[in-house]
């Protein structure tokens, strides 16, 4: 059985919320052995993370360096690449960094390549069998990997529930010393963090979220005529900000805001995993979609099957009736 | 500045309800309208930017068949400079780090000194260009979402991260960039601009012609594999609602009041 490794991020001495659904992930690879987590980082933050980490795992690997205080893929993997047994599993969150980093880690160690895995239905002589999703999430597909030369895996961020592991008390070892000098052709500078609109959406209990069904920017008014009508605010997912035709801070996703409505009225929205990692609190889901196979109707409580750009003038018309009764 | 950009043609998820055939192994292909994958677009825009700032030509490239000539055709009248096809038998089944072994294959063969995919495709899963330029060793950033020339050696680019932030790196030239959409706004393309570039030849080169060992690429190649595809099922679907578009809303008006979403 391949030594099974989960890569850890972590901010501010906190583990990842992905931490504990990458060992759920790991325990349906090989329920019998506890998976090593694997940290890179420098100084107390990452001792912090580590620590934390050890109620919940066996064995915590560090490599600290002050390269890899900031985040930088390509340092993150000669680290990695340094550390890791040949052969071995590593599984890896499907995020901004996981997407940087885990498509070169798996050619570096001349391991298999299997990304943004949904579930894991487990491992069988040498083949390791998981579902994935293409075409937006329309269709699921069973995908087969050779981890016979091991395999770097990553799983999207709430695919997995995490399961309750036995109380672990585990050891952290210090990698940092296998790790030779780190250079890289890449140097982090900082961060911009993302502006706040005239609208802040994450304050609102009801909103009126367009998507790419909008068609154009002419008929966002469509949905700001039912906002106003309902005390909502207009919200987005991210084709309408690629378009420009709603400002970033509208945009609810993993790549825009978090959200915590009551209620939420996805208009002509797909429903991209990226999109639904935005919709926290679990909102009473409205969609309206054209497209019946459109993966919304999935989380969706209600769905209707209708053009946006009829449905929603209707609907604010019968609301107005409503109020001036 | 050479500018290469890695695209591809996918059934465009916009247009199309996305069915399984019969047998279930693959989905059904017959009626689907088929575009430039959308990361992809902007990949060439970004290239067509950068190149009329800094000089030099873009050239878009895919691993394909006949059939994905039109979108290089497409991506001609959006202004590249030239397209090339990589095509072979031996490259049908390839999973993606085959794609990226033929890809790797091309590059090496020419002096680029950048290389732009798109962040992922609409079957894909964002890997082709991390795999690329690991296999080059080239330095590499995904989700690209603004690009500055600041010399011959060096770029400056942003990279979309949680929560709508932007992290700043600088990297060094030669390197592969996977591009986020929204970056820029592409440019359209009309019936015109396709028609005068409908003749322009097209060179298709083979694995001979890339020395690439077929063994390694294609369905022998490929480590990672589609079994069969279905239907997903990841939450108890949604109660649909029925009937006259009036009795819809009257129906979605109670709901609405009953969570709070309607005083």
């Amino acid at each position: 059985m391949p030594r099974i490794f989960t890569y850890i991020e972590h901010r501010a001495g906190v583990p990842d919320d992905t931490a504990a659904e990458l060992a759920a992930a790991a325990a349906r690879i090989d329920g019998s052995a506890a998976p090593t987590a694997i940290l890179a980082g420098a100084g107390p933050d990452l001792a912090a993370a580590a620590n934390a980490l050890k109620a919940t795992h066996a064995e915590i690997w560090t490599i600290a360096a002050d390269a890899l205080a900031h985040p930088n893929a390509e340092l993150a993997r000669q680290a990695l690449v340094a550390v890791l047994p040949p052969g071995s599993i590593v599984l890896v969150p499907h995020a901004h960094f996981g997407l940087d980093l885990a498509p070169g880690l798996a050619v570096k160690l001349k391991a298999a390549y299997i990304p943004d895995v949904l579930a894991i239905e487990g491992l069988e002589s040498g083949s390791l069998n998981v579902v994935r999703q293409e075409y937006g999430g329309q269709v699921s597909a069973h995908v087969r990997g050779d981890v016979s030369s091991g395999a770097v895996v990553t799983i999207r961020p709430g695919a997995i529930k995490p399961q309750p592991g036995a109380s672990a008390n585990g050891t952290v070892v210090d990698k940092s010393s296998t790790v030779g000098t780190l250079s890289a052709r890449r140097r982090y500078l900082n961060t911009v963090v993302a502006e706040v609109g005239e609208v802040d959406i994450t304050k609102h209990a009801v909103l009126v979220s367009v998507g790419r069904g909008i068609q154009d920017q002419d008929n966002v008014k469509i949905a700001e005529e039912l906002a106003q009508t309902l005390g909502a605010a207009v919200s987005c997912s991210r084709p309408v900000v690629d378009a420009k035709w709603l400002e970033k801070s509208r945009q609810v996703g993993s790549s825009g805001k978090t959200v915590k409505p009551k209620v939420y009225l996805a208009c002509g929205i797909s429903g991209s995993f990226q999109h639904l990692a935005g919709l926290k609190g679990s909102p009473f889901i409205v969609a309206i979609n054209k497209n019946p196979a459109a993966p919304i109707f999935q989380v969706a409580d209600v769905g209707i099957v209708d053009d946006v750009l009829e449905f929603l003038p209707e609907l604010t018309t019968r609301v107005r009736e409503i109020h001036g009764a | 500045m050479e500018i290469l950009v890695c695209v591809r043609r996918v059934p465009d998820t916009s247009e199309n309800e996305i069915r399984l055939n019969d047998a279930g192994n693959d989905i059904e292909r017959d009626e689907l309208v088929y575009s430039i994958n959308e990361w992809d677009n902007y990949a060439v825009e970004e290239a067509l930017q950068i190149a009329s700032r800094t000089g030099g030509k873009v050239t878009v490239v895919t691993v394909g068949s006949e059939d994905d000539e039109e979108v290089l055709r497409r991506q001609m009248a959006m202004g590249a400079h030239q397209a090339v096809l990589l095509a072979d038998e031996a490259f049908d089944g390839s999973d993606g780090q085959g794609i990226a072994t033929i890809l790797s294959a091309f590059v090496k063969k020419g002096g680029y000194d950048l290389i732009l995919t798109g962040v992922q495709a609409e079957d894909g899963a964002g890997q082709v260009g991390g795999m690329l330029a690991a296999m080059l060793d080239y330095p590499f950033a995904s989700l690209v979402n603004a690009i500055e020339v600041v010399d011959g050696k060096t770029l400056r680019v942003g990279r979309e991260v949680e929560g709508g932030n932007q992290e700043m790196h600088e990297i060094d030239l030669p390197c592969v960039l996977s591009i986020q959409t929204g970056i820029n706004e592409p440019r359209y393309v009309g019936m015109r601009g396709i028609r005068q570039v409908a003749s322009v030849p097209i060179p298709t080169l083979g694995a001979g012609d890339l020395g690439v060992d077929p063994a390694s690429v294609g369905r022998t190649g490929a480590r990672v594999t589609r079994t069969d595809y279905f239907v997903p099922v990841l939450g108890k679907g949604a109660e649909m609602l029925g009937g006259s578009r009036e009795e819809i809303i009257d129906k979605l008006i109670e709901l609405m009041r009953a969570n709070g979403g309607l005083k």
